[in-house]
């Protein structure tokens, strides 16, 4: 309930203590810190089609390690199309395809399995999905039941330190055995974050995780993100600009499946570059 | 007229119309039912589940070794078409649902599907009876399957897909590999549906008449193994209704409405398993 009481009003203050990153994403995202440390998730000319149709063209952007990159852009401009590309999640829908790299420590995702590729990029939906079969715990349990983890006392303390991280431990703690689509909209998203967060994954994918979701849920789930931030890398798609403004370090303007400006987000949302970038913000368009 | 007392006559129209057609089919089928219960149900006696069936004239015989040759004839169906179907139904939701092989399938289901029952009757007499020499409830069991497979693989196909496409992804994303997406997670998802599917599929074959005319054949008595003729309950109703006795004309009512309210009790049995379903949102 705590997290109730200190909404918005402080998540500014939160974020100030975390504007500046260490290696300042400015100018050139695409090369900045390759020799010096692990430059976390990078993607390098990437173009997205669905049959002939580009969705996203040459996009080159990199999401350090352990910090919230947010994509925004209008309706259509390929944000979802590339978060999802990042996990090859893009290339499971029938006809789609994918160009490009995208590197994952250093490594091209498109070499690894993509089995075992997901297991390190989590991804969260836009629309909270439990499994519709499934108990709370077994939810939580599936991603490393299924990958054939039958120790149960390990899965149990699993299941809570996942369901810990996902701020939601102490709601669901003595109803573990009921379905998980019993839970509320922004409960269900909260369970679909820690069963993401059970296979231990470096990176957390979220894709307008909160459009689904009432405003005290989507506080909570923005608390969250700033808590993940310490131990994972995360990008985040969203609609809402005060959003991005609240849980990011660095934003990613899209704009017609282009890449049109990336910053930290201080920047973007104080002094953009682009005119287009500063249309969008101050929204005189979208 | 004005304009909104057009609309209204119009809607009027449109809605007697529509709740007549609705009206004359379910008194079709009220009408069959009344009238199979009422020519059936005066000679349903415990001696038509008990006893084999007597020669003309004879009172007191029964179906009892057609009631069991249709139990038969359809768990052969069951066991030889459902793995077929249901596999290939996953196959075109999971895996073939844009590719071409996918198209081929589904098209050429649909055909079978269309193709009269006899046709499957002569197919199955063509590659079992002829080799074999004889007719056998095999015959029978592999014509029926033959129906059997198009049906439940579009059934399957249909029930799959009412399964979001978010499902999938999650646990795609979960980095599953995609035969435990399927299993764990698709087919328990839609398990009701698909029993549903399968019951609504072995009531619907249960009444098949044609394919077992030259395959199962028919057998006044007890058949044992599956290699032997066997009795069934479409078939007795089709020797009885032709022949020229009165007798085995009740006899056949009383099989019909026996049959019927199989395929009824199933039908229902189906429905209440899908409203009792989980439900997916």
């Amino acid at each position: 309930m705590d997290t109730l009481l200190k909404s918005p009003i402080i998540r500014p203050k939160v974020h100030e203590e975390s504007p500046a990153p260490e290696t300042p994403p400015s100018k050139d995202m695409g090369k900045p810190a390759e020799k010096i440390q692990d430059p976390g998730l990078q993607a390098k000319k990437v173009f997205a089609y669905f049959g002939a149709k580009p969705a996203i063209r040459n996009i080159t952007l990199t999401m350090p390690l352990q910090q919230v990159t947010a994509i925004i852009g209008p309706s259509g401009c390929g944000k979802s199309t590339f978060i999802r590309c990042l996990n090859r999640m893009h290339e499971v829908v029938p006809g789609a395809r994918m160009e490009g790299q995208v590197l994952l420590h250093g490594k091209d995702i498109m070499d690894m399995d993509p089995v075992a590729m997901r297991r390190q990029v989590g991804m969260v939906f836009q629309k909270p999905q439990p499994f519709p079969t499934m108990s709370i715990f077994d939810n939580v349990a599936a991603g490393l039941r299924l990958n054939g983890m039958h120790n149960y006392a390990r899965l149990e303390e699993i299941v809570e330190k996942s369901l810990r991280n996902a701020a939601i431990w102490e709601e669901v703690k003595d109803s573990l055995s009921k379905p998980g689509t019993g839970l509320s909209g922004g409960q269900q998203q909260r369970l679909c974050i820690a069963r993401a967060l059970a296979v231990n994954p470096q990176v957390l994918l979220m894709d307008e995780p909160c459009s689904a979701l009432d405003p005290i849920a989507t506080a909570k789930i923005e608390e969250l993100i700033l808590q993940l931030k310490k131990n994972y890398t995360i990008v985040i798609v969203t609609h809402n600009m005060q959003q991005a403004a609240r849980v990011s370090d660095n934003t990613a303007f899209f704009l017609m499946g282009e890449l049109i400006e990336v910053d930290s987000t201080q920047t973007i949302f104080t002094m953009p570059k682009d005119k287009r970038t500063e249309d969008y913000i101050t929204g005189r368009f979208g | 007229m004005s304009y909104d007392r057009y609309r209204k006559f119009y809607n009027a129209a449109a809605f007697t119309v529509t709740a007549l057609c609705a009206g004359l089919t379910l008194a079709v089928l009220f009408f069959v039912l009344g009238y199979v219960t009422v020519h059936g149900i005066s000679s349903l006696s415990w001696n038509f589940f008990t006893r084999l069936p007597t020669p003309v004239g004879e009172s007191g015989g029964g179906m009892a070794n057609a009631i069991v040759g249709t139990i038969k004839l359809v768990f052969l169906a069951a066991v030889l078409g459902l793995p077929v179907g249901i596999m290939g139904g996953v196959y075109l939701a999971e895996y073939g649902a844009a590719n071409r092989l996918g198209f081929f399938v589904r098209f050429a289901a649909d055909v079978i599907n269309g193709v009269p029952s006899i046709v499957m009757g002569i197919f199955a007499y063509t590659i079992v009876v002829l080799p074999m020499k004889h007719f056998s409830t095999l015959a029978g069991g592999v014509a029926l399957a033959i129906m059997l497979i198009p049906i439940a693989v579009r059934s399957t196909e249909e029930f799959l897909k009412l399964v979001p496409r978010a499902v999938r992804e999650s646990a795609l994303a979960l980095g599953l590999p995609q035969w435990k997406v399927i299993t764990m997670v698709v087919i328990p998802t839609a398990f009701r549906g698909l029993l549903t599917g399968v019951l609504l599929n072995l009531s619907r074959v249960s009444g098949e008449t044609a394919p077992l005319l030259f395959t199962a054949f028919g057998n006044r008595y007890w058949s044992s193994g599956w290699m032997n003729p066997i009795s069934s309950l479409p078939v007795m109703i089709f020797t009885y209704a032709v022949s020229p006795y009165e007798d085995w004309h009740r006899q056949a009512w009383a099989a019909a409405l026996v049959l019927m309210i199989l395929v009824l009790v199933t039908n229902i049995g189906a429905r209440l398993i899908m409203r009792r379903g989980v439900a997916v949102s």
